[in-house]
């Protein structure tokens, strides 16, 4: 091995010296001049994710630890644009709320280390790997969701996400230890060769399912999200919901796809099942919900199950497929929140009546957020209808017609409670709406990210040959 | 190796110890008590990968390296659930699970 293998780890080097150069920063910056270093640490970042974009060679280094395609890269790339754009919408509440209390470096330092730990998970080669990087991912956003130390609600929202995420980690490190009893390695490359279905195998693998499963918050693991949203600023919850699902999706699926593949006649029966409780359990608790972000929490939960969808095909176009829909779900989202991080801001409204006769007074919200709403339901012409229609057709192609049907009637149930919110802004009446504001530049250029994303992803159609070409590894 | 016991008696003491793990976790009402329910899991895992690794795959040293990197993750997961639970403790003056649930349904 040498120097210039290095060099296949640049999105990793690049973040982790930008983590450290913030570090110095923290140190030797003047006291009343820390908020420049809001400004900085968004530029670095907006340097790197554009360095993301050049190409990388496939690899597999450090004998097999960490590996790397171009799938993968896609997704860095991915994952940075959200983190990107989640850092453009809380600027202005970490100047306004954190940076005098002298603690907005962490805030970055700590969100950029639980990407580091992304990265290290979704490229990992090893189970040593995954596991590292899933803590990694998970310990900062613990430490993130308790951010803010003096609301009750931040520290319940933290212990209760650390609580669950160690009980996670550690059942999936049982499955991961009963599959190394079956096969005698950690390297995924040699379980691949010599996995079969055996008890033992189904057993260790329906733990390390179940482990993942609190990540990407299927249901019967999802009791952690509504609380944890709720309670934490709106940044981690919107980091929660878009990148770090997304991540844990994507791996969740590139291990099925690859090393659990032997198995896919029993895992085909338990995602089928958990996708259908996903789906339902979500959507009919979000009707009840009257807090946007525990509304949203539960949406997300709903969204899961639809990535289920594309999950249970096991083929080349259900990969596509579940690349694409966390695409678009990561722009939608992102708009979603922002809007609502952007409200909570100002007036610090967080509840669905406050929003009655939003259009009133802030027409270009309003637009945004019903888009976002619009593109998480699936209507077209928007993103979301793409993703929901080519989950579906993957899910149809390998004959589930049944859980294409309901997951349709889930679809009309989201429908439903996403247009309350439409309904709230534009048709109700409202005596004391919230007055009109204006947002900052980082504010309105997060919210112009995400439109573009939402208005342009689904009318862009190479973009998904592209990812579909790149799948072709994966069936 | 231990004379005189197989893999078999070893496993089954780990997998007691998980689902001991796991219970006390659904039942506890304190939230040092979970923590420690948590780490009696962590800890069925580590002997697992050790045992399996010295009965079944003596050549390699995997396991053993695993389990390392487990004891050294699991001490700062509990660091910082500690933390945060002293932040709370402050706050409420409690470490009952029944005084976190401001937040439901």
């Amino acid at each position: 091995m040498n120097f210039s293998n290095f060099l296949l780890m640049r999105h990793e080097i690049l973040l982790l010296t930008i983590t450290l150069l913030l570090l110095i920063g923290e140190i030797f910056i003047n006291k009343n001049k820390k908020s420049s270093l809001v400004h900085l640490a968004i530029f670095l970042f907006g340097i790197h994710t554009a360095i993301g974009f050049f190409a990388i060679d496939e690899c597999s280094i450090f004998g097999g630890s960490f590996q790397t395609n171009n799938l993968i890269h896609l997704f860095k790339n991915v994952l940075n644009i959200g983190v990107f754009t989640l850092l453009l919408q809380s600027a202005d509440w970490i100047q306004e709320k954190i940076v005098n209390q002298n603690r907005g470096t962490e805030f970055f330092i700590l969100l950029f280390t639980s990407l580091l730990g992304m990265y290290f998970m979704i490229s990992a080669g090893d189970f040593l790997m995954f596991y590292i990087g899933l803590e990694l991912s998970t310990l900062p956003v613990a430490a993130l969701a308790s951010y803010e130390t003096l609301k009750r609600k931040s520290s319940e929202a933290g212990i209760k996400l650390i609580l669950s995420a160690a009980l996670a980690s550690g059942v999936s490190l049982f499955g991961i230890s009963l599959l190394y009893a079956t096969s005698g390695s950690i390297f995924f490359h040699n379980i691949i060769e010599v996995i079969t279905s055996t008890n033992l195998t189904i057993l260790g693998f329906i733990l390390f399912f179940a482990g993942l499963s609190f990540k990407i918050s299927l249901v019967p693991f999802h009791f952690w999200t509504a609380d944890v949203y709720e309670g934490a600023p709106i940044s981690v919850a919107s980091y929660l919901s878009v990148i770090s699902k997304g991540a844990a999706a994507f791996i969740l699926m590139v291990l099925m796809f690859t090393i659990f593949k032997p198995l896919i006649h029993t895992w085909e029966n338990i995602v089928y099942i958990v996708a259908l409780a996903t789906m339902f359990i979500g959507n009919l608790f979000a009707l009840r919900q009257q807090n946007m972000k525990r509304f949203l929490a539960f949406s997300s939960i709903a969204q899961a199950g639809f990535i289920l969808l594309g999950l249970i095909t096991g083929t080349q176009l259900g990969t596509a497929t579940v690349v694409y829909f966390i695409l678009i779900y990561i722009f939608s989202n992102l708009a979603a929140f922002g809007v609502v991080q952007a409200i909570s801001l100002k007036t610090g409204k967080e509840n669905m009546d406050d929003y009655n006769g939003l259009y009133r007074t802030n027409p270009n919200l309003s637009l945004v957020m019903m888009l976002a709403l619009f593109s998480l339901a699936g209507i077209p012409p928007v993103a979301g209808f793409f993703g929901k229609f080519f989950l579906f057709t993957a899910a149809a192609s390998k004959g589930y017609y049944l859980l294409v049907f309901l997951a349709v009637v889930n679809v009309t149930i989201s429908l439903y409670y996403y247009l309350l919110v439409v309904r709230a802004m534009f048709i109700r009446k409202n005596d004391h709406p919230i007055p009109f504001f204006k947002n900052k530049l980082y504010m309105r250029l997060g919210l112009l990210i995400t439109v573009i994303g939402i208005l342009v992803l689904g009318l862009y159609s190479p973009l998904y040959d592209y990812i579909y070409e790149l799948s072709s590894i994966y069936n | 190796m231990i004379a005189g016991i197989s893999i078999y008696e070893i496993l089954t003491v780990t997998s007691i110890l998980f689902f001991i793990g796991v219970y006390g976790f659904i039942t506890r009402k304190n939230l040092i008590s979970i923590l420690m329910s948590i780490e009696l899991i962590l800890n069925a895992s580590v002997i697992n990968f050790v045992v399996i690794n010295k009965y079944l795959y003596p050549d390699l040293l995997q396991g053993v390296f695993f389990s390392i990197f487990i004891i050294a993750v699991a001490a700062a997961e509990t660091a910082l659930a500690v933390a945060i639970i002293i932040n709370l403790y402050r706050q409420i003056a409690s470490v009952e699970v029944k005084d976190t649930e401001t937040m439901k349904y």
